[in-house]
């Protein structure tokens, strides 16, 4: 690994605020509202992920971040420093974009130097900084390549190598991994984290994949119709989902839906009406309505042919095993309970051998704690 | 590869064949009786490059030529700086006031017959007092032919992938810098394309030209044409031969140039 | 989308040059045909009669309007010679489209078929006649078809004649030129939409039980039919107005009214008339100018 460069570490003079306040932002394209009022605090070191599905609004708040996109209402604040009204290219702010946007008919080393050259830096330098930047993506030696002559792993570092070269106070990177195969991906997505650790740089990743926002980022905003419908960390988003929508958007999870019987300090009695009655922890932010979802993760369920030796506190649900969907690591039983509802068990497969596992039509129990249990509004 | 669906019928390579055949057969007889000693055109009286060098002598021709070529670089080069710029404004420009009138304009011409243009244009300059020479031929060709500029450019335009633009202006360029120095160069082949087919439009072009231009100034294809009216001549088969060659070598000469920066990375968006 | 707002300004700014030029010479010379066909000959410098200055105000404008003088067009309507060589174009640039159609779709068909490596040269070699001159492909057809030409030298020695046909001044002549010199603009908007189909597609057809034959009819023909529209409107236009070939090709009985108008403002120096045979022909191609200009722009809109 390349020596860093001291220079390339930013300033950390805002510890007391955000480095990055988005502040009621809206976009509106004709009658349809991209971004809607949205707020959102971005802390200076972090890496940070939009997470959302298509069409959420996600991408056009990277552009508005970018410069691309003028907000209609609302500001962002950088440091302090509205730069909402500020073009592009007056911006400290950089963007990785999705499919790179490659120069094609420059090579890889004036692509890296394309940023530095509007910077108006001596040739020396500049010619320095691409070194540099060579180096911290080991591309070393292929400076002279164009970009068609490039592999899909080799044009992301470049296209990250070009992006960080101006050195930007926040890096924005829009869907940085989707164009690469899956095996690919992972390395890169370590190469990334790891980059960004070392640079301590800002760092903002739009994505639709869940799992690559998770490996990623320090917190995640998930995005839905132009609203964020959650800030947390990945593991707060998947444990503790703020709504229903983010619990089924985030992960699997089975959803049961019933009325609170009786509640207490700890524990809830939520009558279900297609599996029975389930016992659920009370949740910190106490909702008064009658009617809740109670949502249970797939791993979370275990199986068995009898049920648990003390199963004083546990949930229990009887019903067979309709279907086994094998994944490699884990299968997928899929059962009928004998009140009508469906739930899904995640088993990982610690035995080679399938002796003990579970055969479609076998009858089942299956149990649960109640502080696994995630109790959520309609 | 075994597509049999697709595989080219006996018809299919029939069809080819002919129709290229008959394309190009008659300007392979053109240049090969060009090269005829006899005086009567349609006998053969050996190989000669007699016709050619009657040509070099012909004052009148020779001027003509010379008419004919500097209306042509002068045309082409303005009529590339417009249709580039109008390429760019209809690409680029979305929705402003008038684009349809703009896009009407730039598009009608391509089809409309040219007595009209010829004709319009001449009342235009007489109007308004021009005294007709070169510079209103250069002027009407100018027009015809920056609308073929425009229809290249703005092609190759829409294939140019806008988030390289957005790039440059990331790493630090203004709009018009980030134009400048990406989609420029990238759209470069299709602007010599269209300086090179404004360039053989005008020097090909009689009707418009025999509209504007004025006594003693007669561009190539209007001695031609008076030529050609009164019957075949051993010596226009040379100067036609000549004018095809040229061309000949300026077309291989361009896709030479494209294929070269082709093969240096052209595809602008990468997979 | 929007966001490209940035860029829009100055292509925005680009579009004034053109724009303006493109306005002095193109747009208002019309209104000149028009102001002049409306004028009287006169044996002048130029050859037509003032009809209006706008500079003397409105009272002369207003008398000037009671002058004006609609004998052109009258003389148009009434002489059976301008209609007939209006009804000549339009019959002429039909049957010409028409054979360009028969001609060029199986030409494009086949270039469609080619490997993908050998389309662009196919397609380069149709383009080249197209950029080599006009007036020249006309001539070398002359070389070829004159009494004592290579056409009649081969049917003479190949007994399919006895004596020399009379191919020049033929409206087959003219034929012939008009498709020689138009095949190229029929050829590549055909060749542009046969190419885009998907060969799945023809697949696919097969797969459900189509003969190779059915499937064209039913697939490729009616996916063809936008670059059927826009090779027959780029060469029935033009040929409408077509001067140069039917002038060294066809017989002098009948004109077209590209000839007329030639004739009209060269021979007979009369300038008015001249303007109203134009006017005509803008009329006349009116409608086919309008689809025109729909297609060019659903085009540009899909782009």
């Amino acid at each position: 690994m390349a020596e860093v460069n001291p220079t390339l570490t930013p300033d950390i003079d805002e510890v007391a605020g955000p480095l990055l306040r988005i502040e009621t932002v809206t976009k509106r394209f004709g009658g349809f509202t991209a971004v809607d009022a949205l707020s959102l605090d971005i802390k200076a070191g972090e890496f940070f992920a939009l997470l959302g599905p298509s069409g959420c609004g996600k991408t056009t708040l990277l552009r508005m971040l970018a410069g691309f996109e003028a907000p209609d209402e609302g500001r962002i604040l950088l440091g302090g420093e509205d730069i909402a009204p500020m073009l592009p290219h007056q911006r400290p702010v950089n963007m990785m974009f999705q499919n790179y946007a490659l120069f094609p008919h420059l090579s890889v080393r004036d692509n890296i130097a394309f940023g530095i050259k509007r910077a108006g830096l001596p040739r020396r330098e500049i010619m320095a900084r691409v070194a540099e930047m060579l180096a911290l993506v080991r591309l070393e030696g292929l400076e002279k390549r164009r970009p068609d002559e490039l592999s899909g792993g080799q044009r992301q570092r470049v296209a990250l190598a070009r992006a960080l070269a101006r050195r930007p106070r926040v890096l924005l990177l829009d869907e940085p991994l989707a164009a690469l195969d899956k095996k690919l991906r992972e390395n890169t997505q370590r190469e990334l984290l790891e980059l960004q650790r070392r640079l301590g740089l800002t760092f903002i990743v739009v994505t639709h994949d869940q799992e690559e926002a998770m490996t990623l980022a320090d917190r995640i905003g998930v995005m839905n119709a132009g609203k964020l419908e959650q800030v947390a960390t990945p593991r707060h988003l998947y444990e503790q989902p703020a709504s229903r929508w983010v619990a089924e958007f985030v992960g699997d999870i089975n959803i049961l839906e019933g009325n609170v019987d009786s509640r207490d300090d700890h524990r809830w009695t939520v009558s279900v009406a297609n599996a029975g009655n389930v016992v659920v922890t009370a949740p910190r932010e106490a909702t008064d309505s009658a009617t809740v979802c109670v949502g249970i993760r797939p791993e979370k369920i275990r199986l068995s042919r009898r049920g648990p030796a003390d199963a004083g506190a546990m949930n229990r649900l009887n019903g067979i095993v309709a279907s086994v969907g094998y994944l490699g690591g884990a299968s997928v039983y899929t059962m009928s309970l004998d009140n009508g509802a469906t739930l899904r068990a995640s088993l990982a497969n610690t035995a080679r051998l399938d002796v003990d596992a579970y055969a479609v039509g076998e009858r089942v129990v299956a149990w649960f704690a109640p502080d696994d249990c995630i109790v959520l509004g309609r | 590869m075994a597509r049999p669906l697709i595989r080219l019928s006996r018809f299919n390579i029939a069809s080819l064949a002919l129709g290229l055949a008959f394309l190009y057969l008659p300007i392979v007889i053109l240049v090969i009786y060009s090269f005829n000693a006899s005086q009567l055109v349609t006998v053969w009286g050996g190989w000669s490059l007699r016709w050619y060098s009657e040509f070099f002598n012909d004052q009148a021709m020779l001027s003509a030529a010379a008419m004919s070529l500097r209306v042509a670089a002068v045309s082409a080069t303005l009529a590339t700086l417009l249709g580039t710029l109008a390429a760019v404004a209809l690409a680029r420009g979305e929705r402003f006031k008038g684009r349809t009138l703009f896009s009407g304009m730039l598009y009608a011409p391509l089809v409309m017959p040219e007595v009209i243009t010829g004709l319009s244009l001449l009342l235009l300059f007489v109007a308004l007092g021009a005294e007709r020479g070169f510079w209103t031929v250069t002027i009407a060709h100018t027009t015809l032919t920056m609308c073929f500029v425009t229809v290249i450019v703005q092609s190759r335009l829409s294939g140019v992938d806008r988030s390289l633009e957005e790039a440059a202006m990331d790493l630090g360029c203004d709009p018009v810098r980030a134009f400048v120095s990406v989609t420029l160069p990238l759209i470069a082949p299709a602007i010599v394309a269209g300086w090179m087919l404004a360039f053989t439009l005008s020097l090909d072009d009689l009707v418009i030209a025999s509209f504007t231009t004025g006594p003693g100034s007669a561009t190539l294809p209007i001695r031609i044409y008076s030529e050609v009216r009164l019957g075949v001549k051993p010596e226009i088969n040379a100067i036609c031969s000549l004018i095809v060659g040229s061309i000949a070598i300026l077309i291989v000469a361009a896709s030479l140039a494209t294929k070269l920066s082709s093969a240096r990375g052209q595809n602008a968006a990468p997979m | 989308m929007s966001g490209r707002r940035i860029f829009t300004r100055p292509a925005r700014i680009a579009a004034i040059a053109p724009y303006l030029w493109m306005a002095l010479f193109f747009l208002v010379p019309f209104a000149f045909v028009v102001k002049i066909s409306l004028s009287q000959t006169a044996i002048a410098q130029p050859p037509y009669l003032p009809v209006f200055d706008i500079g003397r105000g409105w009272q002369a404008l207003k008398t000037a309007f009671a002058t004006l003088s609609f004998d052109n067009f009258r003389l148009l309507v009434s002489d059976s010679l301008y209609l007939s060589s209006g009804l000549r174009s339009l019959t002429v640039a039909a049957g010409a489209t028409a054979m360009l159609l028969l001609i060029g779709y199986p030409i494009a068909y086949a270039m469609a078929r080619l490997p993908r490596r050998w389309q662009p040269v196919a397609m380069t070699l149709v383009i080249v006649p197209f950029w080599t001159s006009f007036l020249i492909r006309v001539y070398a057809w002359i070389n070829i078809l004159q009494h004592d030409g290579l056409l009649n030298k081969i049917l003479l020695a190949l007994h399919v004649v006895s004596t020399p046909v009379v191919w020049l001044s033929t409206d087959s002549a003219m034929y012939l030129g008009i498709v020689y010199s138009y095949l190229p603009f029929m050829i590549l908007p055909l060749y542009a939409t046969l190419a885009k189909i998907d060969p799945a597609l023809l697949e696919a057809a097969a797969d459900l039980g189509s003969s190779p034959l059915k499937s064209f009819w039913l697939v490729t023909v009616p996916l063809s039919l936008p670059g059927v529209g826009a090779g027959v409107l780029l060469c029935f236009i033009p040929i409408v107005g077509e001067f140069v070939i039917p002038d060294l090709l066809a017989g002098s009985d009948t004109l077209m009214i590209g000839q007329t108008l030639w004739l009209e403002f060269f021979t007979n120096r009369d300038w008015p008339v001249a303007s109203a045979t134009a006017v005509l022909l803008l009329l006349i191609l009116l409608l086919p100018l309008l689809i025109y200009d729909r297609f060019q722009r659903r085009q540009m809109g899909r782009s």
